[in-house]
């Protein structure tokens, strides 16, 4: 019983790593994350959509499925983690062998190895030590740093290059794992969410997508907002100026703008959108008294009370940005600046008598004539609101070590070859001492065949150098295949 | 050995008449715009610099193609000249958006293609000066034309950027996306060419021009109505872009008799993967040659309902089925229809090209390893350059759209075809596959990378709205 359940997980360990079962998982991925960008999803599309492109069934269907919000569906999920499981599966698999091939570089070819060898030359030398010598020297300056390989009967040289690219393909795999890693901390502990400010609100709480409400542990300000536009209308710049509150005290004050958003403690707040409230923020006023005191300007907020003089007072009671007259009653058509009224209310302190005025005056309603102050309007400020979207992805850090990795893994995988090359003394098949020099790229292997070519020419040339005094000796063979 | 005996004696004579004749045209449709440029006063916009690259580049795409008719060497070299003349206008063009917009022109998919034209001719000059691809640009510069003429349709008025593309890593992101894209391109013409010199049969390559006609004269057909009509995208003159019923509810008008032509079309373009497949039953050659009168028959026919799809859908006023009154159209309003309607003809050209002159085309390739490992060395550049085009995107939305990832359809698109790409490395690296294994691979790998560069911005919904 126990060995049968020892083979099965045995079993499914090297299933998991079989490159099949890698292949099959990313077929699926792709199949189903291209079926996710073809049918409309749920977050990302409201509910009314959703009903008019699809039919009841259908959407019922989907919706059931998980099809209506694939990239967060258990079973999408389920699958992502199959496949880290697959890359992990394999890696583990493949290293030992990797790992032995890279801790105990082959120094000294035998016979078999150098009949079989795809890129070799053949030199004639005189004797060992020169010939030796004279390859050491080339390897040198070709950047193998060779080292000499003694054996009880025998010795030989042994160079290389960039031998750390053979574990390349770990670095990449790893470097995968952990931009998973750092996606799964972020579904299971992140949270996107959305706040709107007017100028001088504050809140500490913001609205996640599901609808519930996240307290933040501290209070977001914003002490204004606004829209640059370019001179042909369409908008150039949205910026907010928002301010963290903790315990009452302003910590941090930033503004930012879209593509530069404030971070306060791992939580992110960005440049959303920005629009109209339909509210007045300030409205700019000239106030001149009956009794022929010079006018002065005030400007007044909704609901705010101001003194004009030592009696009297005015209050913001009521503005409609666009205001229609209907059967004797005022309505609110919309909430863009068209035609606006103002209503004022001037109250005497002394007599306690309170009249209302009206801009412009609208018949019915005003008293203006009563009033001891005339108003003319002078500029009027609307109330904007700054949308912020607000995020907390405690797992981004590793997605960005992630990436950073998998770009030095993959400059390594594609660029840094591997390269050994081999010097054996060897006598041929007539007893005469020649050379052998054999060598092997894991990959560009047509650019090294010519590199090794080359090596082979200046090997020959500087055994002619060396040998000057003997018989030139003359190119026996020069085999590359 | 007697075609290249054949090669070998006629050289001299109908090697002039093309170069002399394309020379000729050159300069008569330069003087042409030349008198035009007079008239308006103003020479150097990007638009009279576009014109000069179109006018250079298919100078250049008929020798190429002469080339690779005749095998005339002295045809790449000016084919060559050509495209370096083009390439300079081009550059033009470019330096001339980017100063006149005061950013890099990659904000809209005009200026990305105005990009994307450009990198490909220096690929291709860089394909044929360094690996010796002398060809290669039978395939790229005929993609070029239609690039150029297709920005000649899309709207060319120069946008400030809207704040979200005010980033540096909007200039890092598009340039690494154009790179890449670059390469996949070439891979897929070393690929085809792959193919062409690993000895596939002429056959198979009608059967894939069939196949390839008749998935897109379908989705054509798509927009088929009742009474034969075909429906395309009402477009608005004035605003320069789609009209739409409601949010998202795009508005089509109905092209009466259209939708007939293209299904005789659709027709002429499966009759041969019928006749093919009535080959391998029977093995009747004849039923091959009929095969191939109708290629010829299908690429007129094709022609015609271009024509006719250019005459009627250019600014023609027609009904809708969804609302009514009369409505124009306009060609921008239908990109797809178009591309798919010139890229028909021009694959089937290019079959008849492999059918006539296949060994010609075999004589002048680089051997077939040579280009399997080309291939290979294309896709090793462009395989990272997609990763940090991800990347960089991904650090972008992050600091715009709140969150590196989204599954917005261009990013998961872009995540698709980094799999594809990373299943040729594995396969190719794990399992040995070269060759023609390798070539459908890289083939199917440029296939994704045209869907996610138009296919997405055209037919899904997602927040990369801006191209």
């Amino acid at each position: 019983m126990a060995t049968s359940i020892h083979s099965a997980a045995r079993k499914t360990w090297q299933t998991l790593g079989a490159i099949k079962t890698g292949v099959v998982l990313l077929i699926l991925v792709v199949i189903i994350s291209a079926a996710g960008t073809v049918i409309l999803q749920r977050p990302a599309t409201d509910a009314d959509e959703m009903q008019r492109a699809y039919s009841p069934q259908v959407l019922r269907l989907l919706d059931g499925v998980g099809l209506t919000d694939v990239f967060h569906a258990w079973w999408f999920v389920t699958l992502l983690v199959l496949v880290s499981l697959s890359i992990i599966a394999a890696s583990i698999q493949r290293f030992p062998n990797s790992w032995r091939y890279y801790a105990r570089p082959y120094k000294s070819p035998d016979e078999a190895f150098r009949k079989a060898l795809a890129t070799q030359a053949v030199i004639p030398i005189s004797d060992e030590e020169t010939g030796l010598s004279v390859a050491e020297r080339v390897f040198h300056k070709a950047g193998f740093s060779p080292e000499r390989i003694v054996r009880e009967n025998s010795f030989s040289l042994f160079g290389e290059r960039n031998r750390f690219s053979e574990m390349s393909v770990y670095i990449v795999h790893a470097s995968l794992l952990l931009i998973f890693l750092g996606g799964i901390v972020d579904a299971l502990y992140g949270w996107r969410a959305f706040v709107t400010l007017t100028r001088g609100q504050q809140s500490s709480q913001v609205q996640t997508q599901n609808g519930s409400k996240r307290n933040l542990g501290f209070a977001i300000r914003c002490d204004g907002a606004g829209q640059e536009n370019y001179t042909d209308g369409t908008p150039k710049r949205w910026w907010s100026d928002l301010a963290i509150v903790e315990n009452g005290q302003t910590v941090v004050s930033k503004q930012i703008v879209v593509n530069d958003p404030l971070v306060y403690q791992g939580i992110r707040f960005y440049q959303a959108s920005y629009g109209k409230t339909g509210k007045i923020d300030k409205l700019v006023l000239t106030a001149t008294a009956r009794d022929g005191n010079a006018p002065k300007d005030i400007t007044i907020g909704l609901d705010e009370t101001l003194p004009l003089d030592s009696d009297t007072t005015v209050r913001l009671a009521e503005f409609i940005p666009d205001y229609v007259l209907r059967d004797g009653q005022i309505y609110a058509r919309s909430g863009d600046l068209e035609n606006p009224a103002a209503h004022l209310v001037v109250e005497s302190r002394s007599s306690g008598k309170a009249v209302n005025v009206w801009l412009p005056p609208i018949p019915g309603f005003e008293e203006n004539a009563s009033s001891p102050y005339t108003f003319e309007g002078k500029d009027v400020q609307m109330a904007y609101f700054t949308g912020l979207e607000v995020s907390h992805e405690p797992g981004q850090w590793s997605v960005w070590a992630g990436v950073l990795v998998m770009g030095f893994g993959l400059a390594v995988v594609f660029y840094f070859v591997h390269v050994r090359v081999w010097a054996v003394p060897v006598r041929d098949a007539r007893g005469k001492l020649t050379l052998w020099i054999g060598g092997t790229a894991n990959k560009n292997k047509d650019v090294f065949e010519q590199r090794f070519r080359k090596l082979i020419e200046q090997i020959e040339s500087e055994m002619k150098v060396s040998s000057k005094a003997g018989a030139d000796a003359p190119v026996i063979a020069l085999a590359g295949r | 050995m007697a075609r290249i005996a054949r090669a070998e004696q006629h050289p001299a004579a109908t090697g002039t008449t093309l170069v002399v004749m394309v020379g000729l045209g050159v300069t008569f449709l330069l003087f042409m715009a030349f008198l035009n440029v007079v008239k308006s006063g103003n020479l150097l916009n990007d638009s009279n610099l576009l014109y000069a690259a179109l006018i250079f580049y298919s100078g250049a795409a008929t020798l190429y193609l002469g080339f690779g008719v005749t095998g005339i060497p002295s045809y790449v070299r000016f084919a060559s000249l050509a495209t370096w003349a083009g390439l300079i206008a081009n550059t033009g063009a470019v330096a001339h958006r980017w100063y006149e917009a005061g950013h890099p022109p990659f904000a809209s998919i005009y200026e990305m293609l105005l990009s994307f034209v450009w990198t490909l001719a220096v690929l291709t000059l860089i394909a044929e000066k360094k690996f010796g691809v002398k060809v290669i640009g039978t395939v790229t510069m005929p993609v070029a034309i239609v690039g150029v003429v297709l920005m000649q349709l899309l709207r060319t008025e120069v946008h400030p950027l809207v704040p979200a593309l005010q980033s540096t890593w909007l200039h890092v992101h598009v340039t690494l996306a154009m790179l890449a894209y670059a390469a996949c391109a070439l891979s897929f013409a070393l690929a085809m060419m792959f193919l062409i010199q690993d000895k596939m049969k002429t056959e198979t390559f009608l059967a894939a021009t069939s196949l390839f006609g008749i998935g897109t004269y379908l989705g054509v057909l798509t927009r088929f109505e009742k009474w034969g009509g075909l429906s395309v995208i009402a477009w608005n003159p004035e605003e320069k872009s789609e009209m739409f019923l409601a949010k998202g509810v795009r508005l089509f008008v109905v092209i009466p008799d259209l939708g007939w032509l293209m299904l005789l079309v659709l027709a002429a373009v499966a009759a041969p993967l019928v006749l093919y497949v009535i080959w391998r039953k029977t093995g009747n050659e004849n039923f091959i040659d009929i095969a191939n009168c109708a290629v010829f028959v299908s690429i007129l026919l094709q022609v015609l309902a271009l024509v006719f799809f250019l005459l009627r859908a250019r600014d023609g006023r027609y009904g809708s089925l969804d609302a009514d009154g009369l409505f124009s159209t306009s060609l921008p309003a239908s990109p797809f229809i178009l591309s798919g309607l010139v890229g028909g003809i021009f694959v089937s050209l290019l079959y008849l090209l492999l059918l006539w002159r296949r060994e010609d085309l075999e004589r002048m390739l680089p051997s077939a390893e040579e280009l399997d490992r080309i291939t290979y060395k294309t896709i090793a550049i462009a395989f990272p350059l997609l990763t940090l085009m991800i990347a960089a995107g991904a650090y972008w939305a992050n600091r715009t759209w709140g969150s590196y990832w989204s599954w917005d359809p261009k990013e998961t698109w872009a995540a698709i075809t980094w799999l594809v790409y990373a299943g040729y490395l594995h396969m190719r690296v794990t399992r040995g596959w070269r060759g023609r294994r390798a070539a459908y691979f890289a083939i199917l790998g440029f296939a994704v990378v045209m869907f996610t560069f138009f296919g997405v911005t055209y037919l899904l919904p997602g927040m990369h709205a801006y191209a």
